[in-house]
């Protein structure tokens, strides 16, 4: 009788386990890989960093002269210092904050529109997704880097003119994304069954259908995130950068006449600090892919 | 539907497509931009002097009439003249061409044939620790700023071991190789990562498909099953691509055709944009997008000559 109930149990046990989310499965797929667990710690250190500089706990020194023009690296200054003496740490330190800022805004803005359009010409298909599928055509038959400088061009320098460039050119392939998986989802029998007991169209598109194409969103988002702050050195070098603060790709920019007289680490410490954020937002994508979209399972 | 009517309502497409871009790019260039007259004559310019110069742009004329010159300007390829230096914008893209090509095409070649080769070894010993090694590198490289491969590959390769040349351009056949070397290097390094992670992908989709087992099954060698099943079917993804890859190779590399001192086409892109030379800027990209638009119908259209599975609708 024992035996039974403990093989019960265990069947009960195992029932309980089957029935866990599919979310609560992506969770523990994710922290069982070790990489993945990592890459969040950077990225939260790299929040951590941002919001200290922000408040101005860390790294408030970066306008200060703290040593001579182009001191090389010593115990004083780790980084040393750039053309003004300005500590090399401090401005990458507060490079985190552009990085950061100009990743978040970017990716909300594109998942915003993305989401929002292609959840409309998925769902509604016809006429709307005529229009939408023409207009997400157009504008990616635009090279990327034409249309970031165009609208950079137009805005101004400065912060806003970065975020707004960034978001506005790089919601496409996720709007494209949405659109696939919704009108792959609008038909199915859980859609119809909201459907029956008489969810409208807002009900089923907004409660239904949207939860079940979020993982899309954020494999999505960590992507834009990184590429984001990958444009954000370009757009420095075009000089559309940001202005009176330092950022990473202002650094670089900087590096490129510097280099010449032998002074690399400014652009070290810039290609550094990138290098690690983007590095660990790339493993947590391939992460996050292999936890959440369960076309994968078993690869 | 048979490929004729395919292809041809394909073509009909890209009418709307075509007028949407010019449309995106007047929009961008013609109405919200800042007023060109008060960058070329600076803040002191009398009002006479404004209209002239607007006159001349051909500014003062109705938005309909600006908006078809972007239109006509697609098909017949004539862009006006250069604001900074006069020139005829056809002229300066028909020179500009050649240098930029001699960089992109054995770059693309090059860095598209290392990827394929790569991921093939890496789909042979999928799983394993080569298999791992090898996308933890790509990942790594992708992950540090193309700007800092170019500055690092200059100032180390080029000017500190001489290896290379530091930047310029000669024409003729054998005379412009040791000037596109490194950036062609650059080139290959900067686009392994995303394309071997693409193929490598792309082969494990169709290595688990049933006709594999049933290949394995018959007793065919991982080799065979490898080079002659699985290669040709996952040829289907990597043409698209491949082929979409193409029109941006016209433009060159922004940034490695600037920093090595090119005069291809992105050179010149580069320079119109740090200019403010607007109708350059406007013909780059009027050329990129028509080069894109023409390449994604190509796409399509061969598309549905490789794979019979997909339905004409």
């Amino acid at each position: 009788m024992g035996a039974v109930t403990i093989a019960e149990a265990g069947r009960i046990k195992e029932a309980e386990q089957k029935s866990k989310s599919l979310w609560r499965h992506a969770f523990e797929s994710l922290m069982r890989d070790k990489y993945a667990v990592m890459s969040i710690g950077i990225i939260c250190i790299y929040v951590i960093i941002a919001i200290l500089t922000y408040t101005g706990v860390i790294a408030s020194d970066w306008n200060l002269e703290v040593g001579p023009s182009y001191a090389i690296p010593s115990w004083d200054n780790i980084f040393g210092t750039d053309i003004f003496g300005h500590s090399v740490l401090s401005k990458t330190l507060k490079g985190a904050e552009v990085a950061i800022s100009v990743g978040f805004v970017t990716t909300l803005i594109s998942v915003v529109i993305g989401v929002f359009f292609g959840a409309l010409a998925g769902y509604y298909g016809g006429k709307v997704d005529e229009i939408i599928v023409w207009f997400y055509t157009t504008f990616s038959s635009i090279p990327y880097i034409m249309l970031l400088v165009a609208i950079t061009f137009i805005l101004g320098k400065g912060l806003v003119a970065i975020y707004l460039a960034l978001g506005l050119t790089s919601w496409v392939s996720l709007c494209r994304v949405i659109r696939g998986e919704v009108i792959r989802h609008k038909d199915r029998e859980y859609v119809q069954a909201a459907y029956s007991i008489g969810g409208g169209h807002f009900r089923r598109l907004f409660k239904h259908i949207l939860p079940n194409v979020m993982h899309l969103v954020i494999i999505n988002a960590s992507l834009t995130f990184q590429t984001a702050i990958k444009s954000e050195v370009i757009l420095s070098y075009l000089g559309l950068g940001v202005q009176g603060r330092p950022s990473w790709g202002t650094m670089i920019d900087d590096a490129k006449l510097e280099l010449a007289r032998g002074v690399w680490w400014q652009l070290a410490a810039a290609t550094f600090a990138m290098f690690l954020v983007v590095l660990a937002f790339n493993i947590l994508g391939d992460a996050l892919r292999d936890a959440l979209d369960p076309k994968l399972k078993g690869k | 539907m048979n490929i004729w009517t395919y292809t041809i309502r394909r073509l009909l497409y890209v009418i709307p497509v075509l007028l949407g871009v010019c449309l995106i790019i007047f929009v961008l260039f013609n109405l919200v931009s800042p007023d060109p007259s008060l960058m070329m004559l600076g803040k002191h310019a009398s009002a006479h002097q404004m209209a002239e110069i607007r006159h001349e742009l051909g500014l003062d004329r109705s938005w309909f009439l600006q908006y078809w010159d972007i239109v006509k300007s697609a098909f017949t390829f004539d862009f006006g003249r250069s604001w900074s230096t006069k020139q005829e914008i056809t002229q300066m893209i028909k020179n500009g061409a050649m240098p930029s090509l001699t960089v992109s095409v054995p770059a693309f070649a090059a860095s598209t044939i290392i990827a394929l080769i790569i991921s093939l070894f890496v789909a042979f010993y999928r799983g394993g620790k080569f298999d791992k090694s090898i996308v933890i590198a790509c990942v790594a490289l992708m992950s540090i700023p193309a700007l800092a491969y170019i500055l690092f590959g200059q100032k180390i390769l080029a000017y500190d071991w001489g290896l290379f040349e530091i930047s310029g351009y000669e024409h003729g056949f054998p005379a412009f190789v040791p000037f596109v070397l490194l950036p062609c290097i650059i080139w290959v390094v900067l686009s392994i990562g995303p394309d071997v992670r693409f193929y490598r992908t792309v082969m494990l989709d169709e290595i688990y498909q049933d006709y594999v087992r049933t290949a394995r099954a018959k007793g065919l060698t991982e080799n065979v099953i490898l080079f002659k099943h699985v290669l040709k079917n996952a040829m289907i993804p990597i043409i698209t691509w491949v082929v979409i890859q193409i029109p941006f190779l016209i433009l060159g590399a922004l940034l490695l055709e600037s920093f090595f001192g090119i005069p291809g086409l992105g050179g010149i892109t580069l320079n119109a944009i740090n200019s403010a030379d607007f109708p350059v800027v406007r013909a780059m990209t009027v050329l990129s997008a028509v080069a894109y638009i023409v390449f994604s119908v190509i796409t399509d259209v061969l598309y549905t000559i490789v794979d019979p599975r997909v339905r004409l609708k």
